[in-house]
C-alpha cells in the first residue's frame, strides 16, 4: 500500500487562500488505511477548517466526499456534479491520486493535502514501514524475501558493510541491520548457498521516470 | 455580539461528556442517585466505552457549538476492553493538539478516568470541567457567527 502523512494544516490553509468553495476529496484505499485521507480523515480536516474559517471571520464553503479510489478515473465519476458547484478540490489522496483528479478534471485547481511517502505495510499498530522502492528489478528471490534496496539505508546488493555494530544498522542504530536479518531468513529456510554467488550490479536504469506498462 | 455582551459569570456554557458505559455513566448515575448536586451544563452522552470516541465526534461537537467537551472512561488498568481509555487518552491528546492548531484554546477539551464508585467524584469533574470552560467564555466556534 501507498503509504502517506497529512500536510501541515497551516501549509493547507496557505494553499487554500482565494478559493471561497472547496471539495475536500478523500481516497478509501491505501491512504484510508494509513489514516491519512480516508472518510473520518477529511471528517475532521472539513470540521477543522471551518472551525478556524468561524473563529477567524471568514465563511467558505468546505464540501466533502470519499472515493473509493482517487487512481482509477471509474471511480471519479461521482463527482461530475460536485465539481461543478466549487472552485477548488483539496484531493487527500496519495501523489497518483491528486493527479488522476487533475487529469479528470482538468478545468479546476487540484491541491494535494497529503505528503505521499513510500510504498510499505503497517509493521504494528499506528507504525507503518518501507517495504519497496519499485525499482523494476526484483531480487527478493536472492535476499529471502526483504529487499536490501528499500529496507537497507545504502541499498547494499551485496551487504552486509562493515558498519554494522551487534546486528545493528550504523546509520540509524536503533534499526536492526537489513542485511544481518537477510543472512537468518536464509539460513532458516536453508538457502544460505544463495550467498556464495555475489550479486551483479543494480540495473537502475530500469527505474527510469516515467514508466509504463503495456498490456 | 450578544455573547459578547454576556459577562463571564452569567454565561453558562454547553458542555459534552463522553462517558463511558461501564465507569463514568454509571458514576453519573451514582451522583443522582446520591442527590448529589452538580452544574446542569453537562449534556451526556453514552459510549459503550471511552475507546469508542473519535477525534471527529470531539470536533464536531466543538463545531456544533459545544463550549466544552470532555471524556470520561474507566480509572487506568481497570478498562472492561482492556485498553479503551488509553486510546481514548491518545485521540483526546490528538484533538486537542487540533484545537491549538485552529485557534481554539485546548483546555476546553479533557480527558478524565472515574470509576462507577465515585458519584462525588463525576460531580467533582462536572462542576470543575464548568468553571475552567466558565472562566474561558463563549467558544469563538459559535460566537463569530
Amino acid at each position: 500500500m501507498i503509504v502517506a502523512k497529512q500536510k501541515p494544516l497551516e501549509e493547507i490553509t496557505k494553499m487554500l487562500e482565494g478559493y471561497q468553495r472547496v471539495l475536500i476529496l478523500g481516497c478509501g484505499t491505501c491512504v484510508a488505511v494509513c489514516f491519512a485521507g480516508g472518510e473520518r480523515e477529511v471528517g475532521i480536516l472539513a470540521s477543522s477548517l471551518r472551525m478556524a474559517d468561524k473563529i477567524s471571520g471568514k465563511n467558505r464553503l468546505f464540501r466533502e466526499h470519499t472515493v473509493e479510489r482517487q487512481c482509477e478515473w471509474e471511480f471519479l465519476d461521482d463527482l461530475n456534479e460536485q465539481v461543478k458547484e466549487v472552485n477548488a478540490i483539496l484531493s487527500l489522496g496519495c501523489g497518483v491520486g491528486v493527479q488522476a483528479v487533475a487529469e479528470r478534471f482538468p478545468d479546476i485547481p487540484v491541491l494535494p493535502g497529503l505528503n505521499t511517502l513510500f510504498m510499505g505495510m503497517p509493521v504494528q499498530e499506528g507504525v507503518f514501514a518501507e517495504r519497496c522502492v519499485g525499482c523494476g528489478d526484483c531480487m527478493l528471490d536472492r535476499t529471502g524475501g526483504i529487499c536490501p534496496i528499500a529496507r537497507c539505508p545504502k541499498g547494499l546488493v551485496n551487504g552486509p558493510c562493515g558498519g554494522y555494530r551487534d546486528g545493528k544498522c550504523e546509520v540509524d542504530p536503533t534499526r536492526d541491520c537489513t542485511w544481518i536479518q537477510i543472512y537468518e531468513r536464509l539460513k532458516k529456510v536453508g538457502r544460505l548457498d544463495i550467498l556464495y554467488t555475489p550479486q551483479p550490479l543494480k540495473d537502475y536504469s530500469k527505474m527510469g521516470h516515467p514508466r509504463s506498462i503495456i498490456l | 455580539m450578544e455573547h459578547e455582551m454576556i459577562s463571564k459569570n452569567q454565561f453558562e456554557p454547553v458542555i459534552v461528556a463522553f462517558c463511558c458505559h461501564y465507569c463514568a455513566y454509571a458514576a453519573a448515575d451514582l451522583a443522582g442517585v446520591m442527590r448529589l448536586q452538580y452544574p446542569t451544563n453537562i449534556r451526556i452522552i453514552k459510549l459503550p466505552c471511552s475507546g469508542t470516541i473519535d477525534v471527529l465526534h470531539i470536533l464536531k461537537a466543538f463545531e456544533q457549538g459545544a463550549d466544552g467537551v470532555f471524556v470520561a472512561g474507566c480509572l487506568k488498568g481497570t478498562c472492561h476492553f482492556i485498553e479503551g481509555n488509553i486510546r481514548a487518552e491518545k485521540r483526546v491528546a490528538q484533538a486537542k493538539a487540533i484545537l491549538s492548531e485552529i485557534g481554539l484554546e485546548a483546555e476546553r477539551l479533557e480527558m478524565f478516568f472515574v470509576s462507577a464508585s465515585e458519584g462525588p467524584q463525576f460531580a467533582n469533574v462536572a462542576r470543575k470541567m464548568t468553571d475552567k470552560v466558565r472562566e474561558l467564555g463563549p467558544s469563538p466556534v459559535k460566537r463569530k457567527r
